[in-house]
């Protein structure tokens, strides 16, 4: 069988790359830890990867709001080599049916240039704002799961608990129509939950205020998927904020099964 | 013509910043309309023409949630237009990253502004808006305010605050061929900060003949040049020698006395000597006082590096540039060690006055609620953006930290053992290795910090000294300096913080015996400065480097590559002298033995006479329940959730136990645990100590009291005790009696007697002193007032723990485990958080048994090892009572016990025992199935004193069998909980 090989993107102040690449790793993929500046010089390509991550972290210092500063990078910086952008090496890579992860800071890059939700790709139509507590907050979420949303990473999942660590996490739409399409498509896989993991908009369980509850979306294929909580920090057990109180500690968290996922869902198609 | 561009929420949308702006003026006008509304808009001026709005749309504006406005106001809806931007030559984060996005989209490099502006709706009169901008929005140091009304905004121009300094660099000779009086005076109107001794070494070295001999060849006149001077200056600053640390002092103490040389050498180089030579093959000491942080072993692998600085007199100034500054400026201590770590973890301390402080502020002096935010923030931008977690602090309020404010920054890294078969801890430097630059440019910030911060805080302090920090170009950096590590490019690297070049290259020219600099060389951030700021700036994210000639085309391409400016400098050399050039002609050269070891050594006297009186009678509260609300929410002892969740402590993936640890995540952590590397077991902790309140007492046991505090949180995560080290943070009131400092021999006394207390504790606990830090001028000088902080030490622990899945929080976990206190409770309240809730110093000041305690330790990291543990927590600020609250509420369940159990000393009543602060002491609870095995290895040291019950109270039965308290543990969290929920 085929080799799934994850690739990783860092550089310019992403910060979560070094945990991602492990939990790709333990979810059985190869996994490479890029700079962006190798893409950039042609170095590394795209074509040789099935699963791209765009991790945590705050590029160029979302100095002028999150991730705006990688959207005019994925736009505007071209490939020395093949003079193409970051955008249409992305759509190719899209296009031949890979999967992409964004966290984050990685999903607000993805939503900020247009890759989710991606009808049509490229066209901003969602966003990330300012938490309405207007803090940046580290606090861990519960998070309920859409059966019925096409996303690959979370396929067969019902619930997740996971740390969110943001500033700009409020998800918002464009327009009505925007938020229709993302509710008739069940493109909104994740949702922020109470203790009964039922969605919520209760401050601090729905911790930025995002309408519907948004976490996180898919684009209409499931392949491509970006969410605020950060699945690759709770990849061992003891990561868990209360993991002493439980009377077994449990193999792995829960996170793992986001790339789990990843990877199966690849291992059936290459 | 510049483009003015204002970017806003869309209407309608919810503008978050707006109202947390809204809600930081009404708590410091508590007496405003509180219907007043404000909004946040972004402004951005750039510098350039032809701009294709599409491009600007692009770069500025989220068009989902966000309207752009070009050259017009995006509205004329307020009352007051208060537009905050930066002072020319001011740090722009902002501004740098909008420039960068122009350049991505048009290849053309566009200087752009920015500014933050707030749009005042509701009943405010001009004056208001004014006070408002001016006391709670903007910081005047390095910031400029407009307030402008829906008119005065339409004439709005471009505010563009470019550098233009219309001046021609030069070097100037300065004459030292002065009197006493008038070197006193050069030193003070240059911010030298030397004393006259010193000002008297450098003069009569200038008169030496032979010197001046020697200067001839190279070009040089009879006087030094400014360069020379202020090299000096820097590198003999107190901030750089340490010379209170290596002075000879005549110490005397009820009529004895003592000649001491060197309290550094003496006492805490000592103190690791022994400790080394005693552990044999289990030194864990890996470099230790040679370089910019500790190094000690990890794994067979990898080291850990450890530093923690101070960053005191800039976070007065400005809160926030000064500790965003000092956290990512205490990150490149560990990345500038050897030949650079990867960084794991930041850890902060805080010193600040009560928030709530309402008495008038003296001048120059900012209100210290803006100096608890703008610090918090500061931090949290430096540590979030650069993605380092920040795993563990704590914040000390006393009121006497007005004048200057301490924060403690830490910052943790680890290091392969080896890189390419060379040990990555050691710098190896060979005549000929290129100098280079790496990083920001400079211009003229920060300079005369390591001079500035040498002194107390005066009305004139300089407020070039201010800065404010890059996390992103300091990522970008250690991004290429980490890769290019590992590549093998180069021999050495160190951190240009204190004293810019003159510092780095000074230090590291020691290790191939010379350099030469050529000062025309490093890049600037606009012309005009003269070559000795060149040498002495400080401005940030910079790092020097030592390259082998054969490797730096490939060094410098890589660095181009990853958007890195470096430059090659200069080169080292072995000729015995610091060697600068200026367009080829020499303008400094001083020989490198009296630049390092020409400072005249203090001389100075210290005088102990040691409190006598008794403590007062212990006030006994008719109240026992509320009075232990009351001591929850103390400054000191409330939770600091507020600013715990606004610091990321997660990123990277290790983290193990967090500062918030409990059912709910939000008790309080006694120390911290990490995984820095994820395929492994093996994991670090830290711990910090800090009991300042105890200094009016005796420093000696505020200073034992602070190790054991730090050590004992750290036994109670589960950290071996076989592998911790630490280091030491002096922050002290002025030890040198003068006219303006009567009590200067007792404030020396003072650091006497907490040196002698670090030598004997450490080496009593065997916890090596791998580096520190000493900051010895803090105190304010006002008309009329001084204040002074209290003597002041942090001690930072870090160790390791064999198997995280080891480790325990302080949280209750079942109902019907036993609860043990591990320690004896004596009578010692003096310097208590009790006392200090009647306004009480007292004199039993808490004492420290390092023989008893040391066992104690290692029989708790026995029994953690054997999971028999359900729970620990230290016993600290409010003793006994405040941790089983503390255990109870983290973990949402009740305990009742029964205070004839207390291990005390005969005598105490109930008050005592409850709020005793007894050093060494933990808070256990053991399931009942374990009881006898951790009875067992304690053998009669852990007192059974009650037990975890299901029913969510506070019971504890006074000696003769009442129930002092009964409370609900809801009750006594929102009490620990409301003070500083801003």
């Amino acid at each position: 069988m085929a080799q799934i090989k994850a690739l990783v993107i860092t550089g310019f102040g992403t910060n979560c790359e070094m945990e991602m690449s492990h939990a790709c790793r333990r979810a059985g993929a190869l996994s490479d830890v890029v700079h962006i500046s190798d893409v950039l010089n042609g170095s590394i390509r795209l074509t040789d990867y099935h699963f791209l991550n765009l991790p945590g972290g705050f590029l160029d210092g979302d100095d002028l709001g999150s991730a705006q500063v990688e959207s005019v990078r994925l736009k505007y910086a071209r490939i020395q080599t093949s003079g193409r952008t970051l955008f249409e090496e992305i759509r190719d890579f899209i296009d031949r049916g890979m999967i992409i992860l964004g966290v984050c800071n990685g999903f607000q890059a993805l939503v900020k240039s247009g890759l989710l939700p991606g009808n049509p790709l490229g066209k901003r139509r969602v966003s990330l704002s300012f938490n309405d507590s207007a803090k940046f907050e580290d606090r861990w979420v519960r998070l309920a799961v859409d059966p019925q949303s096409p996303c690959i990473f979370t396929r067969g999942l019902e619930r997740l608990f996971l740390p969110v660590r943001h500033g700009e996490g409020k998800f918002v739409c464009d327009s009505e129509t925007t938020l229709k399409e993302i509710r008739d498509g069940h493109l909104a896989a994740l949702k922020y939950a109470d203790d009964s993991y039922a969605p919520t908009m209760d401050y601090p369980a729905n911790p930025n205020g995002s309408i519907d509850a948004i976490a996180g979306i898919c684009d209409a294929t499931g392949r491509i998927f970006g969410l605020m909580p950060h699945p690759e920090a709770f990849t061992h057990p003891a990561n868990h904020p209360a993991w002493t109180r439980l009377k077994e500690l449990p193999e792995k968290g829960e996170g793992m099964a986001i790339f789990e996922n990843a990877v199966k869902f690849l291992k059936g198609i290459i | 013509m510049p483009c003015r561009i204002e970017v806003g929420l869309k209407p309608g949308l919810f503008d978050a910043r707006g109202e947390r702006s809204k809600k930081q003026i009404l708590r410091a006008f508590p007496a405003l309309d509180k219907n007043i509304s404000v909004r946040c808009i972004d402004v951005y001026t750039v510098d350039g023409e032809d701009l294709d709005d599409a491009w600007i749309r692009d770069a500025f504006c989220d068009p989902v949630i966000q309207d752009i406005s070009v050259n017009t106001p995006l509205t004329r809806d307020f009352a007051w237009y208060i537009e905050v931007g930066y002072k020319p030559g001011v740090t722009d984060n902002v501004g740098r990253s909008a420039s960068y996005a122009l350049r991505l989209i048009t290849s053309r490099h566009y200087p752009v502004y920015s500014a933050r502006a707030y749009l005042l709706s509701g009943n405010l009169s001009r004056g208001q808006a004014e006070k408002i901008a001016v006391d709670c929005l903007a910081n005047s140091l390095i910031q400029d305010v407009r307030v402008l009304d829906q008119n005065e905004i339409l004439q709005v121009g471009p505010h563009i605050p470019v550098v233009s300094l219309n001046h021609v660099p030069a070097v100037h000779e300065v004459s030292l061929d002065l009197d006493d009086q008038g070197l006193i005076r050069l030193s003070r109107e240059k911010t030298l900060a030397l004393n006259l001794e010193e000002m008297k070494a450098i003069a009569s070295f200038i008169a030496d003949p032979e010197v001046r001999r020697i200067r001839a060849q190279v070009g040089l006149g009879e006087k030094l040049t400014d360069v020379e001077l202020e090299c000096l200056a820097q590198t003999w600053s107190e901030h750089c020698k340490h010379k209170i640390f290596n002075a000879e002092i005549d110490y005397q103490e009820n009529g004895k006395r003592e000649r001491i040389s060197s309290l550094f050498k003496t006492y805490i180089q000592g103190a690791t000597r022994d400790i080394r030579a005693r552990a044999g093959e289990k030194d864990i000491c890996v470099s230790v006082f040679t370089d910019n942080a500790g190094v000690i072993r990890f794994t067979d692998d990898y080291h850990l590096v450890f530093k923690v600085e101070t960053h005191n007199s800039p976070s007065a100034l400005d809160p926030y540039g000064g500790a965003l500054t000092g956290i990512v400026g205490v990150n490149r201590d560990p990345f500038g060690t050897g030949i650079g770590a990867k960084l794991i973890f930041n850890t902060d301390v805080f010193c600040f006055a009560d928030p709530a402080y309402a008495k008038e502020l003296p001048p120059k002096i900012l209100h210290p609620v803006r100096i608890f935010e703008g610090v918090r923030e500061g931090v949290e931008h430096g540590g979030n953006k650069s993605g380092i977690p920040t795993v563990n602090g704590c914040i000390v309020f006393d009121d006497r930290y007005l004048g200057k404010p301490l924060v403690y920054c830490g910052t943790a890294g680890i290091m392969p053992v080896q890189v390419g078969g060379v040990p990555s801890h050691i710098k190896d430097i060979r005549p000929g290795d290129l100098i280079v630059m790496s990083g920001g440019r400079i211009g003229k910030d920060g300079i005369h910090g390591a001079t500035f911060s040498s002194e107390e805080l005066h009305e004139e302090s300089p407020t070039s000294a201010v800065q404010i920090g890059d996390p992103i170009t300091q990522k970008k950096l250690i991004d290429f300096l980490l890769r290019a590590r590992d590549l093998g490019m180069y021999r050495a690297i160190t951190d240009n913080g204190a004293g810019g070049l003159s510092s780095s290259v000074g230090e590291l020219s020691q290790l191939s015996g010379g350099c030469l600099i050529e000062l025309d060389k490093p890049p600037l951030k606009y012309p005009g400065l003269d070559p000795w700021e060149i040498l002495l700036s400080e401005a940030q994210e910079r790092m020097t480097l030592a390259v082998p000639p054969d490797n730096i085309d490939a060094f410098l391409d890589l660095s181009t590559q990853m958007d890195v400016e470096s430059t090659v400098i200069g080169s080292f050399t072995d000729s015995g002298y610091f060697h600068c050039t200026y367009n080829q002609k020499t303008v400094a050269y001083l020989p490198l033995d009296f630049l390092h070891g020409g400072v005249p050594r203090m001389q100075l006297t210290a005088t102990w006479e040691p409190k006598t009186e008794p403590d007062p009678p212990t006030p006994v509260p008719d109240d026992h329940n509320a009075k232990l609300e009351e001591m929850l929410s103390r400054l000191n002892i409330c939770s600091k959730d507020y600013v715990i969740r606004q610091y990321d402590h997660e990123v990277q993936g290790g983290s193990i136990i967090k500062p918030l640890v409990g059912r709910y995540a939000d008790g309080p952590s006694d120390a911290a645990v990490i995984r820095p590397i994820l395929e492994i077991s093996k994991g670090v902790v830290v711990s910090n100590g800090i009991v300042p309140r105890y200094s009016d007492i005796d420093t000696y046991h505020m200073t034992a009291c602070a190790l054991d505090e730090a050590l004992r949180n750290y036994i109670c995560v589960g950290g071996d005790p076989g592998h911790w080290a630490c280091l030491d943070n002096f922050c002290w009131c002025d030890p040198i009696r003068s006219e303006r400092n009567p009590d200067g021999e007792h404030k020396l006394a003072q650091l006497v007697r907490a040196n002698k207390a670090l030598y004997e504790y450490a080496v009593a606990f065997s916890c090596p002193l791998i580096s520190g830090k000493d900051s010895m001028k803090n105190d304010y000088i006002g008309p009329g007032i001084k204040i002074s902080i209290p003597p002041t030490i942090l001690i930072s622990v870090i160790g390791t723990i064999p198997e995280v899945e080891k480790a325990v929080t302080m949280d209750f976990k079942s109902a019907g485990d036993l609860v043990y206190l591990l320690g004896m409770t004596r009578k010692e309240l003096g310097g208590s958080e009790y006392f200090a809730s009647y306004g009480i110093v007292g004199a039993s000041v808490p004492k420290v048994d390092a023989e008893t305690a040391s066992a104690r330790y290692r029989n708790l990291h026995q029994a953690i090892l054997s999971s028999l543990i359900a729970s620990a927590h230290d016993l600290s600020d409010g003793g006994l009572v405040v941790a089983l609250a503390e255990s109870a509420f983290s973990g949402s369940l009740g305990v009742e016990i029964d205070l004839k159990e207390v291990a005390c000393e005969p005598g105490m009543n109930d008050t005592e025992i409850l709020y005793s602060e007894s050093q060494s002491r933990i808070l256990v609870s053991v399931p009942l199935k374990h009881s006898r095995e951790f009875e067992s290895i304690f053998a009669g040291d852990a007192r059974l004193i009650g037990r975890v019950i299901p029913e969510q109270r506070l019971i504890i039965r006074s000696l003769d069998g009442r129930r002092l308290i009964d409370r609900d543990l809801e009750s006594l969290k929102r009490s620990w909980k409301a003070p500083l929920d801003f």
